[in-house]
């Protein structure tokens, strides 16, 4: 579905990415661990057009991303849910789910019942400004908006990031449930235990190049894996 | 359109047309005595003012981005006006008539030099936007005083009188319910989610640089209708009239009467048009008046005197005369 080749990404004198190449097949769920500095959210900016890659290709579903604008992509039905739940604070949870379906408005009304049954919480809040959201409540309304595209595939940065270990695994969880109802996933994450506990496939990423790559049951045991990113 | 919503348009066009009539009266009646015209004038200033005030707060209020050269397009607008209604005049136009082309002149010629401008500054944000913007402002200006059209350094004078107060107000009505329009619209939302979350946004789907390009453009465009009005009222201008300091006047008429509510740009910049000539007596202390004002409501009111709220004329009346709304409402 997703399939990135030989993908480099400068900063300027700085090279981010030297050569990366990834595969997410349909109805997978594909992790991208790695440290901080590791190139991990650069790699999801330059799939959804926000960086410029200076050579490679990403293709996705037949269409060459690195000529797309960030704004088509999502009608691409690709989703990106970025890094640091944004959210618009000063919007209600309804006008926020509201602007996912922005692109493709068909069907919208349906979608959003969907979604509220999919997150019960933010439905008893539908009227509430996003901005008064708990953390964990506003990282599932970025969750709930990019579901609004209806999309074949979202790109999800770093969606733990600053929430208590038990909304961690709630996210987590819905991140399984969202992969069941058919949509493909590609996750990046620091939590690389959590991460690779609910993916079918995953990738580490160390300085720009990708230096493991496998199943992700076989890479929780891989004693490399495990000396860096399990802390085992 | 529902109906509740045509009674409130039909609401509000009744309550503008009663302003309306009400300052007409008083000026035709000569309550004012020998400073009617006097007293017109700066109903007319306001009129142009809360025009520019309120398309600045499109860029500032509603996209929340910083333009420091709104000076700049509102003297696009005057100059281009005054140009076109100087070609035009002695062709058989109506005064009327030619009021409006040159308005339409002026707004068209700013609007696309928002375009212009904005093509390559919006790319930018915050600070940075900030100071391109104002020097934008600078470089017109300076153009503006080299053009030989402009009268050069040299005051610009000649212009025909047509922006009588009746006219300005109408103008005003008008710019101001489009614009009100437009910050309700579809497009209107779009821009507030810009300026929430622009990478939210951006995942969204919506093409950021090309609402903030049509936001700038819509904003100059309105600009350029004021400086037009503001052309055709004194007649003669230089392009220093149009200098840093205006455009700071501006945004800080925004600011004190509320970033994002246009009822505050209609009633900040209707009062500080007043507020000077009310205070002619104590010449000297105007400034630090001014200066006090703005300080106080930054420390009580960082929003601006309004914040978000808009007045609606039709809320009120409901809550004035709640029988009579609901049986008009039903």
């Amino acid at each position: 579905m997703l399939e990135v080749k030989d993908l480099c990404v400068n900063y300027g004198a700085v090279q981010a990415l030297n050569g990366i190449s990834l595969t997410v097949n349909d109805g997978e769920i594909v992790s991208l661990i790695g440290a901080n500095g590791a190139g991990k959210t650069t790699t999801l900016r330059t799939i959804t057009g926000l960086e410029k890659a200076a050579s490679g290709s990403i293709v996705f579903d037949g269409h060459d991303l690195t000529k797309t604008t960030p704004s088509k992509i999502i009608t691409l039905k690709l989703a990106h849910v970025p890094e640091g739940r944004h959210i618009f604070p000063q919007m209600t949870v309804a006008e926020n789910l509201e602007m996912g379906a922005y692109a493709d408005k068909t069907g919208m009304a349906k979608t959003m019942e969907d979604v509220y049954a999919r997150f019960p919480r933010l439905s008893e809040r539908r009227r509430q400004l996003a901005g008064t959201l708990s953390g964990g409540e506003q990282q599932m309304l970025a969750v709930g908006r990019a579901l609004m595209a209806k999309p074949k595939m979202i790109l999800m940065d770093e969606p733990s990031m600053g929430l208590s270990p038990l909304l961690v695994q709630e996210i987590f969880d819905i991140i399984q449930e969202v992969n069941k109802a058919g949509i493909t996933v590609l996750l990046v994450e620091q939590n690389a235990k959590m991460a690779l506990s609910i993916s079918n496939r995953a990738y580490v990423l160390e300085t720009g190049t990708i230096s493991i790559e496998g199943d992700a049951a076989s890479l929780l045991d891989d004693p490399r894996v495990k000396k860096a990113y399990l802390g085992q | 359109m529902s109906k509740k919503i045509r009674v409130s348009y039909l609401l509000n066009a009744v309550g503008v047309a009663l302003v309306f009539v009400v300052l007409s009266i008083l000026f035709s009646a000569g309550v004012f005595g020998t400073s009617t015209t006097y007293i017109q004038g700066i109903c007319t200033t306001a009129c142009y003012t809360i025009i520019m005030v309120a398309s600045l707060n499109l860029v500032v209020g509603f996209m929340g981005e910083f333009s420091l050269g709104h000076a700049g397009f509102v003297s696009v607008g005057a100059y281009a006006s005054a140009i076109v209604s100087g070609l035009l005049t002695g062709k058989g136009l109506p005064d009327l008539g030619l009021f409006l082309v040159a308005l339409l002149a002026g707004g068209l010629a700013a609007g696309l030099m928002g375009v212009l401008v904005g093509i390559p500054a919006l790319r930018l944000r915050g600070d940075y936007l900030a100071i391109v913007t104002m020097a934008f402002a600078e470089i017109i200006r300076v153009c503006f005083c080299n053009f030989s059209i402009t009268g050069g350094g040299k005051t610009m004078s000649g212009i025909l009188k047509l922006s009588t107060f009746p006219r300005a107000f109408w103008v005003m009505v008008v710019c101001v319910s489009i614009m009100f329009l437009f910050v309700r619209s579809k497009f209107g939302r779009t821009i507030r989610a810009i300026r929430e979350d622009y990478i939210a946004a951006s995942a969204s789907g919506i093409n950021v640089t090309f609402y903030k390009v049509m936001t700038f453009a819509v904003s100059a465009f309105f600009a350029g209708i004021g400086g037009s009005i503001y052309a055709h009222y004194m007649t003669a201008m230089i392009p220093t009239n149009f200098n840093f300091a205006y455009s700071a006047e501006l945004l800080s008429e925004v600011i004190i009467g509320g970033t994002g509510s246009l009822t505050g740009s209609v009633i900040g910049a209707a009062f500080l048009s007043v507020l000077p000539e009310a205070m002619r007596d104590f010449a000297t202390y105007r400034m630090l008046a001014y200066s006090v004002v703005l300080v106080l409501v930054m420390l009580f009111r960082p929003g601006g005197i309004f914040g978000h709220w808009e007045f609606s004329l039709t809320r009120l009346l409901g809550k004035l005369f709640k029988r009579d709304t609901v049986k008009e409402g039903a």
